[in-house]
């Protein structure tokens, strides 16, 4: 469980990321952090891995004070994928790339193996084992930053901008892949601008704002609040544009996912031809 | 590191800030020359005097100060050093005239450091790669330098952003001994390189789709121009230039020491 | 009049096992906005890379087969020489600007091209305000933010005043706010000014309504190419994994289920919202 208490945080610069911010993550939650750049989303979640420590107030992992421990230490139970994978990748193979973490965290040597076998399998690099990870594309180099960080089983995952640069099927199987993560009791922290695929999943929400938390529910709910939009300018999902412009009165203005979206329709069109 | 402090642009605006980076770096050469020229106290003296007033024009007086603090260090072994080699050689005694050669020499340093220092402060990155693209520098350095110090806040961002990355995978910095220390940079270094290899091609790419290389005679958007300043500044240069050679050959020098009655 | 035309274009990198992009014929018409999609490897990146020369004479490898741009046969004249008729915009906004300044950047290639300083100026200025920047123009590229620079490094290609403008995934690292504005800028200067666009693009649901064209890629070859309403509501269109616009499945998944709104397959939710709203007024 990750717990946020009215934290403040203040770069070197001076510059005030944080402004008093609070938040409970609960086990198994899937949460997406949203907001414009420099909303703070980024400086809020390296606090949970102790990356960075509040000016002001406190942020415990599992009741334990991120301030109290190192960052290595904090890293078993959270583990952060960063944006760009090139800013990890280094070793020769795949293998020692997944192994980097696991020697770091003291893991003895066939528990290592095992364990690299298993992440190249549920990532589906286990042909890749012994390439070096610069020869790969770029979706697959996301996929080996992401075995290397689930190589060591985190509970609490933390995924910044994991749709940056990928396709529609990438996304697809990321989104599928998050649910399965999710299914296995994992907490999982997104970071991201990328309004469809949060429709796609519909997590729960977290938007920010200039340092502050401006809203938390339900994705469908915040996502087409137009008082939300105007203010922290993410823009409406696809779906929801449709039933903006519809102005059909009796329509929830909340629906942001392409099923229930169909099924709303028919029903519309069938009693409007019906009269 | 405080030395750097006092290099470091300041966007002021100053007529020292407005005056052209070629006629402020003949200004630097010749203090440099007129810093030379002299083996005595009371001449440097009177050159790092003389550059106070443009520290005072240029509104730079706290970094310049700074800069001069962190060259103290340096000065100290400057004049250490000096003493030392008098010391030595002359059967471990020491004058007062070693000690005020030594000073002469401490002095020597602190002028350049000076102007040097104002230089720097009141000179922008891209008023000194202006200056030197429309100088006789061949094109391709002025750019590389410019392009340097346009990416050095970008490298360093990515630096600190890979070394989150590794922390975030249980990488510890500062622990084991030296050996294992210098291994724990590799996981830092190699991403780095890797990554300046690869925004150096694709600025290549960007290049080379701008037509770089299109002509020998490439123009320029800016054209730095020669102002009332820059001559009065030239009228200054030729000043002491004229002043240090009459008073290197004219005009016999007292010693500080003199004043107290030492030979 | 094809601006841009190949003719069984096959390339591969040096050292690569197997091509890039093979048997690659397409036109561009003169003032055309095109749409290039595929899933990720599908060879639209190579492609692009070919219109101005950077393939083969930057990246050296094998390139088969003929490249027509602007009248000019692009493997052979110089990229210098391209950059004067074909402008490329790339994905990463940081590593396109090289000047401690906006302007001077914009300026960039006219200084390459020797322009002299009066014209230089008056082009420059006209580029920074296409690209409503031209507040921007005395600061430096480190303090913006992405979308700002993207519309910079648009602004310097454009000052060259090039017949086409090819754009690589140009928003990929910005958000979709800073995207949408990108894509107006894009639109705008395809409509007032006749400039022809080749957009290079994932994210349909913002972009489709704006191609007259599209071709769609995958492992190296043309797949479909066609008018934009008709490649995108093929079925085989979506199994290739290209994401198409949710108004365009949304129409697709009520005309099966019975749904017939006499009309073309909307490409946008404007479009599908009006012909909802048409099939309400019996």
């Amino acid at each position: 469980m990750l717990t946020v208490e009215d934290v403040h945080f203040s770069y070197q610069s001076g510059v005030e990321a944080l402004k008093g911010v609070s938040l409970i993550v609960k086990n198994g939650e899937f949460v997406a952090i949203m907001g414009q750049n420099g909303a703070g989303k980024t400086t809020l979640v390296k606090h949970f891995n102790g990356l960075l420590k509040p000016t002001r107030g406190k942020v415990r992992v599992d009741d334990v004070e991120t301030t109290k421990t190192s960052v290595a230490s904090l890293a078993r139970n959270v583990g952060f994928v960063f944006q760009n994978p090139d800013h990890q990748l280094f070793s020769e193979t795949v293998e020692e790339e997944i192994a980097f973490a696991l020697k770091n965290f003291g893991y003895a040597p066939e528990v290592i193996e095992n364990r690299i076998t298993w992440a190249l399998n549920l990532l589906g690099l286990t042909q890749y084992r012994k390439t070096s990870p610069f020869m790969l594309s770029g979706g697959e180099r996301k996929r080996v930053a992401l075995a290397s960080v689930l190589a060591w089983d985190p509970k609490i995952l933390i995924l910044d901008e994991p749709t940056i640069g990928q396709d529609h099927q990438q996304k697809e199987n990321l989104r599928q892949f998050i649910m399965q993560m999710q299914s296995q009791g994992r907490t999982i922290v997104i970071v991201t601008h990328d309004v469809e695929f949060v429709a796609e999943c519909n997590p729960r929400v977290v938007l920010m704002r200039e340092g502050k938390i401006v809203a938390d529910g339900e994705g469908k709910d915040i996502l087409t609040d137009p008082a939300l939009l105007e203010v922290s300018s993410i823009v409406l999902p696809q779906i929801a544009q449709i039933f903006t412009q519809l102005q059909v009165p009796s329509l929830p203005k909340n629906v942001i996912d392409i099923y229930e979206a169909k099924t709303l329709l028919l029903r519309l069109l069938q009693r409007r031809q019906r009269l | 590191m405080s030395v750097f402090d006092g290099l470091k642009f300041r966007k002021v605006y100053s007529p020292i800030h407005n005056l052209d980076p070629r006629m402020k770096f003949v200004y630097v050469i010749a203090i440099f020359a007129a810093a030379i020229a002299f083996y005595s106290v009371i001449p440097l003296l009177a050159l790092f005097i003389f550059q106070i007033p443009f520290v005072l024009l240029a509104r730079v007086q706290k970094q310049w100060l700074r800069s001069l603090r962190g060259a103290t260090f340096l000065a100290a072994f400057i004049f250490l050093v000096n003493l030392a080699g008098n010391f030595f050689t002359q059967n471990y005694t020491l004058t007062v005239a070693n000690v005020e050669t030594a000073a002469a020499m401490t002095l020597r340093f602190v002028v350049l450091v000076e102007s040097f220092s104002v230089f720097f402060l009141t000179t922008s990155p891209d008023h000194l790669g202006l200056a030197l693209e429309q100088s006789r520098v061949p094109y391709e350095f002025s750019f590389a330098f410019t392009t340097a110090v346009r990416f050095v806040p970008v490298l360093a961002e990515e630096a600190q952003t890979i070394m989150d990355a590794q922390k975030a995978r249980g990488l510890e910095l500062e622990k084991g001994n030296f050996m294992k220390r210098i291994r724990n940079y590799i996981p830092i270094l190699i991403p780095l390189i890797v990554s300046a290899i690869r925004r150096s091609l694709e600025l290549a790419e960007a290049m080379e789709s701008r037509a770089w290389g299109a002509t020998k005679k490439r123009t320029n958007l800016y054209a730095l121009k020669l102002h009332k300043g820059d001559f009065a500044l030239l009228g200054i240069i030729i000043g002491i230039l004229i002043l240090t050679v009459y008073v290197y050959f004219y005009v016999p020098i007292p010693t500080v020491r003199s004043f107290f009655g030492y030979p | 009049m094809a601006v841009i035309e190949t003719k069984s274009l096959t390339y591969t990198y040096p050292g690569a096992a197997k091509p890039s992009i093979s048997d690659v014929s397409m036109k561009v018409e003169k003032g055309e906005f095109v749409l290039i999609t595929g899933p990720s490897g599908c060879g639209k990146t190579t492609l692009c890379r070919t219109f101005n020369g950077l393939i083969p004479q930057f990246y050296q490898g094998e390139l088969k087969g003929e490249i027509t741009v602007a009248d000019l046969d692009a493997a052979k004249h110089p990229t210098y020489e391209m950059a004067k008729h074909v402008g490329l915009v790339f994905q990463n906004p940081e590593n396109q600007l090289f000047a401690l300044s906006v302007e001077k950047d914009v300026a960039f290639g006219l200084e390459n091209l020797g322009f002299d300083r009066q014209e230089m100026r008056k082009r420059v200025d006209w580029a920074l305000n296409l690209a409503g920047i031209y507040d921007l123009r005395e600061r430096s590229p480190h303090e913006m933010s992405g979308g700002q620079q993207q519309r910079v490094a648009i602004a310097s290609v454009l000052a060259m005043q090039p017949e086409i403008i090819v754009l690589d995934e140009p928003t990929s690292f910005l958000d979709p706010l800073s995207a949408q504005k990108i894509f107006e800028v894009i639109h705008d200067f395809n409509k007032k000014l006749g400039l022809t666009v080749v957009l290079v693009e994932h994210r349909l649901d913002l972009t489709a309504k704006y191609a007259d064209h599209i071709i769609i890629m995958d492992q190296g070859t043309i797949r479909f190419d066609g008018a934009t309403r008709e490649v995108l509501s093929k079925e085989e269109t979506r199994l290739i994994g290209v994401g198409i616009p949710k108004a365009t499945l949304l129409y697709e998944m009520l005309k099966k289920e019975g749904v017939n709104l006499n009309s073309v397959t909307p490409l946008s939710s404007e479009e599908l919202a009006k012909m909802l709203k048409e099939a309400m007024k019996f």
